[in-house]
């Protein structure tokens, strides 16, 4: 007996659909194990991680304030990777949108600027993100470059640009010598939407983001431009559509949205300027892109599924005592077995018995 | 029933293939398939695309497995584990679509075939050999890039004679050369029968097995329907027992010729992108309204280029290099194109005029966007599916569901969308490269047919094809493309095949002489 994939004639909609429920079942099962030989019981260690986090308020919405940024930079990069392009540097493009806001914070810092700080730093941002996706997106249309490293690559030189304004030009004065900015004033702060909790208009935002990347993809000649980019590109050639403007396109689009999310990240929840305010959101936002199918709807239960993980990370750290590494290792398993999982969306398992396969050959 | 040819007397098959069936997924692609061949015999295995042939060939070469049945060498049963193996036993193949490196020489590629370990100088001096016992010149420093599809061919079966092969398969190995081309390749065939091997030889086309071949084995979706001798068998006959049924004649219509040009090609020239490409030279043509003419020559001598550059897929350095009903064009893109009333159809069904796992609705989107089917950017689905309807409906499109992905058709029944899709707008220029190319018989019956009926409500159409039967029996004038160049269009009432075979091997001098000779 042997195992064999086969090509199915017709791609499976149940498959697509149970792919990334077979990949998060294959994750928690590795999980498990790996729980084990950490000498925990993997039942009580699992839903430490994923039940915990949903039993009381506060954490759930904290699981949103944390989804909010991933999803708004997984429908980005779920345009990018749709019209078969990749930025992988959306982390970068997230740091440099919340500079870029912090910006307008720091200078009318104590001063009576009024009601436009906010939008001024959300425009900003989003403007910066997308200048600064525009990079790679350009080196690759006018010089070939691969947009895979230059667009990785910018995610150092942004942290390290943030780096060098905190403990330099914007560190606060009365900071002690931490660096980090000053706390933003109310005029540069991101409203919140629930008294007492960190849960921020920007969770709104990112469901605006959502209903808008649903309709541009499903309703319109250029989501269907997207789609035959990535998918055919001589007929998307012949079809008329420009494949280096659509890669400036989508790289702007992807920039713009995690430009946008990282300001309302630092103008929100952190409500100032300070070197790793990031938990690594640009690069988790890849593994929601994909565990969410690349579809907006799929990305968004994706980004609660993936905020989760962080919550419950934190939470094992303290009840636990295992190391918060943990959530970066099994964020990587899902990724790894999301994209494994994909290919029964093309091929299909077959047994196949010894008798059969020998029939007639031998 | 039909005659069975009498095996050659006292001799034994050299290769027996015995109930060989082959499933991809549930679809036959062999289904018990029995075949003889014998030595000094030249075996024809004829059936449409998609008939089963290629399928047959690789379980005989080895490169696939069968599900069920027995190969036999010689009278003792074989397994072929791959195509060493069959080397190794005496067999030798030459693709359809060459396996060569571009960049690398004719004797380096010919090294790459043989066992390890030969040196240069032995390879150079073996191809020399073969060449000149056969007929066959080569320069062995030369790169493959430089080649004609000819000489390129002349690698491959010098590759498989250096290894001194008892059976010798050929899959359509005519359908890239010119006529004069296939004569020379027909005489090198002979003599290696002479030498008492034993060829398969796999086609479509009735002549050529007629003139060349002892036996037949005809195959039709998927079965054997018989072995003959197609010297005792008529065109037709053979041309019945491949497809099963009568074909529809194509009936030319009788437009208004005088009318305007509404497509004009004015002095063309164009550097290719890829550095292998064709340069277009000074092209010039000029189709009227209710006429259609034909772009004839052998695959690579530019065609590729003309399509994009008459599309738009491929911008032209001047405006008035292309005039599409009385506007200059040269630099407009492909939407505006069709704005202005033009259609086209790329020779790649599958990646070029359609995306493959994209939905039939889709890809009419993909070329009607242009021209409707949005409202604001916004698509009108409806308006795609009543394209996807008209088209399944007016050109007899056999799909499983009312709107499939594109790759799941025929590709017969997608060609006839991939027409039916342009035609349905009405262009006033239609451009279509290989229409029928691959397709079934009935299929291209419709496909002409199509064409000659839009040409005569008025519509100007460009066919470019390697087919130069279809040429003949659809288009009113033939230009022959050569090099990136294009001789003056011919009336095709007057043309002569062996004329435009001149033509399209490149020997314009040879070919006006013999235009004088039959003007004379």
């Amino acid at each position: 007996m042997r195992l064999v994939l086969e090509p199915r004639a017709e791609r499976s909609v149940a498959a697509a659909i149970a792919s990334p429920l077979i990949a998060v079942g294959l994750t928690l099962i590795t999980m498990s194990i790996l729980f084990a030989f950490l000498g925990k019981n993997p039942l009580n260690a699992l839903s430490v991680y994923f039940l915990h986090p949903l039993t009381d308020s506060y954490s759930l919405q904290e699981t949103a304030v944390k989804a909010t940024p991933l999803v708004m930079i997984a429908i980005g990069l779920s345009l990018c990777y749709i019209a078969n392009v990749w930025n992988i540097g959306a982390e970068g493009q997230f740091v440099i949108g919340a500079i870029a806001g912090s910006y307008i914070a720091v200078k009318t810092q104590g001063t009576d600027a009024g009601a436009w700080v906010l939008p001024a730093m959300l425009v900003l941002g989003a403007l910066a993100g997308a200048l600064y996706a525009l990079i790679p997106a350009l080196c690759r249309v006018r010089f070939g470059a691969s947009e895979i490293l230059v667009s990785l690559m910018l995610v150092y030189v942004a942290d390290l640009l943030l780096d060098y304004l905190v403990r330099g030009p914007w560190r606060d004065p009365h900071g002690y010598n931490f660096p980090t900015t000053a706390e933003f004033d109310p005029v540069a702060t991101v409203p919140i939407l629930i008294e007492g909790s960190r849960l921020h208009i920007g969770a709104m935002i990112a469901l605006v983001v959502v209903a808008i990347a649903w309709t541009v993809l499903g309703r319109t000649i250029k989501g269907f431009e997207i789609k035959v980019v990535g998918a055919a590109p001589k007929a998307a050639r012949f079809a008329g559509f420009d494949a280096d403007r659509l890669v400036l396109f989508t790289f702007a689009v992807s920039g713009g949205l995690a430009g946008l999310a990282g300001i309302i990240e630092v103008a929100g929840p952190v409500g100032h300027l300070q070197p790793g305010f990031s938990p690594g959101y640009g690069f988790t936002a890849i593994i929601v892109a994909f565990l969410g199918r690349l579809n907006p709807v799929g990305i968004l239960i994706a980004g609660l599924f993936l905020a989760l993980t962080f919550i419950g990370g934190e939470q094992a750290q303290i009840s636990l005592k295992v190391p918060l590494d943990l959530t970066k290792v099994f964020q990587g398993i899902l990724l790894f077995f999301v994209l494994a999982c994909d290919s029964l969306i093309l091929y299909r398992f077959r047994l196949i018995t010894t008798r059969r396969a020998t029939d007639g050959i031998a | 029933m039909l005659d069975q040819p009498q095996p050659p007397a006292g001799t034994q098959p050299l290769l027996q293939a015995i109930g060989i069936t082959k499933l991809y997924g549930s679809f036959v692609a062999n289904d018990h398939i029995d075949l003889d061949l014998y030595p000094a015999q030249i075996h024809a295995l004829l059936g449409e695309n998609g008939a089963g042939k290629s399928t047959l060939v690789k379980v005989a070469y080895g490169l696939i497995q069968p599900n069920a049945g027995e190969l036999r060498w010689l009278g003792r049963k074989v397994v072929l584990a791959g195509p060493s193996q069959a080397r190794a036993l005496g067999i030798g193949m030459v693709f359809q679509h060459f396996s060569l490196f571009e960049n690398l020489t004719v004797a380096e590629n010919v090294a790459l075939g043989l066992p390890a370990g030969e040196t240069f100088a032995k390879v150079s001096a073996g191809i020399a050999e073969v060449s000149r016992r056969y007929g066959l010149p080569l320069e062995p420093r030369r790169e493959v890039w430089r080649l004609s599809v000819g000489e390129r061919q002349r690698i491959e079966i010098v590759r498989a004679l250096m290894q001194n092969p008892k059976l010798l398969i050929l899959d359509e190995p005519t359908s890239v050369l010119t006529p004069q081309e296939a004569d020379q390749l027909f005489v090198v065939l002979e003599s290696l029968k002479a030498e008492g091997r034993a060829i398969l030889y796999i086609s479509h086309k009735l002549d050529e097995v007629k003139r060349l071949c002892d036996t037949a084995t005809i195959l039709r979706a998927g079965k054997k329907v018989a072995t003959c001798d197609p010297r005792r068998e008529t065109a037709a006959s053979l041309a019945r027992m491949m497809v099963g049924s009568e074909i529809g004649e194509v009936k030319s219509a009788a437009g208004d010729k005088a009318a305007q040009p509404r497509l004009v090609v004015r002095d063309l020239s164009l550097t290719p992108d890829d550095p292998h490409g064709i340069r277009l030279d000074r092209i010039s043509l000029e189709v009227r309204g209710a006429e259609i003419v034909g772009i004839a020559g052998v695959a690579g001598n530019g065609q590729d280029e003309l399509f994009g550059a008459l599309s738009g897929e491929r911008l032209a350095d001047s405006e008035a290099a292309i005039v599409i009903d009385g506007r200059s064009a040269g630099r407009l893109s492909i939407t505006q194109r069709r704005r202005l009333g033009a259609a086209f159809v790329p020779e790649e069904r599958l990646g070029h005029a359609t995306a493959p796992r994209m939905t039939l609705a889709d890809n009419a989107l993909l070329t009607g966007h242009a021209v409707g089917m949005t409202h604001d950017g916004f698509i009108d689905r409806a308006a795609a599916l009543k394209v996807v309807d008209a088209a399944t409906k007016t050109f007899d499109i056999r799909t499983a569901a009312r709107n499939p992905e594109a790759v799941s058709l025929s590709g017969g029944n997608l060609q006839k969308f991939v027409v039916g899709r342009e035609i349905l707008r009405e262009p006033g220029v239609l451009v279509v490269s290989q229409p029928t190319w691959g397709v079934d018989a009935g299929a291209a019956a419709v496909i002409r047919q199509a064409l000659i009926d839009l040409a005569a409500r008025g519509a100007a159409v460009l066919v470019i094809s390697q087919d130069l039967d279809e040429l003949l029996e659809i288009a009113d004038r033939i230009a022959v493309m050569f090099a990136g160049r294009l001789a003056a269009p011919i009336d095709s009432k007057m043309a002569d095949r062996e004329h435009i075979g001149l033509l399209m091997g490149g020997s314009s001098a040879q070919a006006r002489e013999l235009g004088h000779a039959v003007g004379a």
